[in-house]
């Protein structure tokens, strides 16, 4: 059993203006230990996912699928039972080297807030861990006195770092845990992140627009476009030679170590993300790609295996007869 | 700071001493800064206050013997006794000079002492003001709170058109109405004072508080709609914060949430509403202490204007602003303290 499993996830905003479909029948499954990159642009749905999975979203989305975290279903455990595994079974690093912590509290507070929450330790113990995981993410224990606003980006960010590691969790999400940062930083809080999730055989489930960075970090990458994955597999296959169209240019639009001529031309992807109030017909990413055929704005292809073994892509190419039989099947 | 994943090296204990002592050099520069800028405003409003109350028309001695056969004899004497022959040169040296001396000299109409009259009016003013002020503050945080936690439901629009129709009711037309309807109509409470005549010792306590019932309802009900305006769109503000989401994250009940994260800092704003509403405190409310016949400062300071008074409302002004500079300076020296970011 795997140690998260989701299973056709839908998120749905109920706006003035109608629904708006953020994430759109997601899948997948992440072992324990595991790491998965989650890659898309801003919009995708990405970051929708991360906040879905613990149930964190704001009243005005309605959440249907299967959400199963070690064994129970997220979705439709009681309000108590949900607060006990916020934390202590999955934890968040949040994108928000600046914004996620109380600027009012010291970080020692905060960090110890979930111990003192999750475990029936003394406060000498509590102490005691809060001093230890600041060490452990590279800061000296006397920081615990200090204010958000006394730390630079990247302590910031170890601050949550140690926070996400407070309660011993099964599972990190770290939801765009480096893009605030200066490219040393990122590099330094990635090689962290790494060798504690791998330390304390943590999963991971890292969520980027920087597929080079997902490439580094993870074991698997799944691609997100418009609410859907559209690619996933081994991540160093996706990165180096992805199926899907969106996934070859989200590829390139990133240079590549090594590769002094990736480097002179990035490549970027014309047009916008589509609006996912107003999707496109057929495959969402029709519009914008490069090797569309005739038929892609009457045919939306499901995950499907490609030739090798271990990866899906969600795009008639990799169809044995281009998407025609779904045709027939799924008349426009 | 330099980010490094090694551990720090201990700062060595020279550095440790000079950053502190810059630090406190700092804090210090912070606070006299403050200290300074509070006594520039009020050697300013000392200047102004002589000379503001000298342009309102009106001749005191006119005022003061209107209706009487006065000769211009008598008149002249007045004046002489007033100080008010003087050229005006003379007369702002020795109010100056007075000022200085906590001396504001003798009120013309009362004949007597301005800081004996101030004395004796201070507390009621304080007693009802500064009560109004605490519940208004109470009462429109916590409604501010419960309207931005369930915002957009029908108990908070409710409560946000109450609060807004009575803050734009005139203070004064909404003391007259309380008084047609529960004073002079029901009779159950006294139309004006702050106790009966006949009422001693530990009785008088609920004599005053019974007094004091209709103003008070009225000073709160014109005011609080500012201390929820402020709290709603704060907390509303501090609501979409990532740290909240962080909050609950960490799987916090949502009273916690709201308790522990999110109200403390969404009160930062609100304090120094505080702190310049309690500036106001001995102002009292000049209009609200009139219809009421309340004997405090405001009505003090009214029947002053009426005259002019000019050594009672120097005084009176001069007491007005130094309270609400002395708040400002509050709030300036406590906001440091409650809020870790702007600590000099």
């Amino acid at each position: 059993m795997s140690l998260l499993e989701v299973d056709d996830l839908t998120v749905t905003y109920r706006t003035g203006g109608g629904d708006v479909p953020a994430v759109r029948g997601v899948s997948f499954a992440l072992e324990a230990g595991q790491k998965l990159g989650l890659a898309g642009e801003s919009g995708c749905g990405k970051s929708t996912m991360a906040l879905a999975l613990l149930r964190l979203l704001p009243k005005t989305a309605r959440l249907t699928g299967e959400i199963r975290f070690d064994g129970e279903d997220i979705l439709t455990m009681s309000w108590g039972r949900l607060r006990a595994v916020r934390w202590a079974g999955a934890s968040i690093v949040f994108q928000g080297a600046m914004h996620s912590l109380n600027a009012v509290q010291r970080i020692g507070a905060q960090i110890a807030e979930p111990i003192r929450l999750h475990s029936k330790a003394t406060e000498a113990e509590i102490r005691r861990k809060t001093g230890e995981l600041l060490e452990h993410v590279g800061l000296p224990a006397r920081r615990a006195d200090a204010y958000p606003h006394e730390l630079s980006g990247g302590q910031r960010q170890r601050v949550m770092i140690a926070m996400a590691l407070a309660c011993d969790p099964k599972l990190i999400v770290a939801d765009e845990p480096t893009t605030a940062l200066d490219v040393m930083i990122q590099a330094q809080i990635l090689t962290l992140i790494e060798s504690l999730v791998a330390e304390q055989d943590i999963s991971l489930l890292m969520i980027s627009h920087d597929l080079s960075v997902l490439a580094d970090t993870c074991d698997r990458l799944a691609v997100m476009y418009a609410g859907r994955i559209v690619e996933e597999g081994p991540a160093a296959a996706v990165f180096g030679a992805a199926r899907h169209p969106y996934g070859q240019a989200l590829a390139a639009a990133f240079p590549r170590i090594g590769d002094p001529a990736s480097r002179r031309r990035p490549q970027g992807l014309a047009g916008d993300p589509p609006d996912p109030a107003e999707l496109p017909t057929g495959c969402a990413f029709h519009p914008r790609c490069p090797a569309r055929l005739d038929h892609c704005d009457r045919v939306d292809p499901a995950l499907w295996p490609t030739a090798d073994d271990d990866r899906r892509a969600a795009c008639v190419h990799v169809l044995p007869d281009e998407g025609l039989s779904l045709l027939t099947k799924e008349p426009a | 700071m330099a980010d490094s994943a090694l551990p720090t090296a201990p700062v060595p204990q020279l550095a440790q001493s000079v950053r502190d002592r810059s630090g406190v050099r700092r804090r210090l520069r912070y606070y006299g800064e403050k200290l300074g800028g509070s006594l520039v405003s009020l050697f300013a409003v000392i200047l102004t206050s002589f000379f503001l109350f000298r342009i309102i028309p009106g001749d005191p001695v006119r005022t003061m013997t209107h209706g009487r056969p006065v000769s211009i004899e008598q008149q002249e004497q007045l004046r002489r006794e007033f100080g008010l022959d003087k050229p005006l040169a003379e007369q702002f040296w020795s109010y100056l000079t007075g000022v200085l001396r906590l001396d504001f000299g003798d009120s013309f109409q009362f004949n007597r002492p301005v800081t004996d009259l101030i004395g004796e009016r201070l507390w009621p003013t304080v007693l009802l003001v500064g009560t109004s002020v605490v519940i208004s503050a109470a009462l429109g945080l916590w409604l501010g709170v419960r309207g931005a936690w369930n915002h957009g439901s029908l108990s908070d629009r409710v409560n946000t058109g109450v609060a807004l129709t009575l803050w734009s009711v005139p203070s004064f037309w909404l003391g007259l109405i309380l008084i047609v309807i529960f004073a002079s109509g029901a009779g159950w409470f006294p139309t004006s004072g702050m106790e009966s005549t006949a009422v001693e010792g530990w009785e008088r306590i609920p004599d005053v508080a019974h007094h004091m019932v209709l103003p008070l309802v009225t000073l709160v009900a014109v005011v609080y709609a500012q201390y929820l305006m402020i709290m709603r769109s704060s907390l509303l503000d501090e609501m979409g914060s990532d740290y909240i989401v962080t909050a609950r994250a960490k799987g916090l009940r949502d009273l916690i949430v709201r308790r522990r994260h999110a109200v403390p800092n969404a009160l930062l704003p609100t304090v120094t509403l505080i702190f310049v509403n309690l500036g106001f405190v001995v102002f009292g409310a000049v209009l609200v202490e009139t219809i009421f016949s309340w004997p405090g400062l405001g009505q003090l300071f009214y029947s002053g204007l009426s005259v002019p008074d000019l050594p009672l409302v120097q005084g009176l002004f001069i007491l007005f602003s130094a309270a609400v500079i002395l708040m400002n300076l509050l709030a300036d020296l406590l906001y440091p303290i409650l809020d870790p970011r702007v600590r000099p």
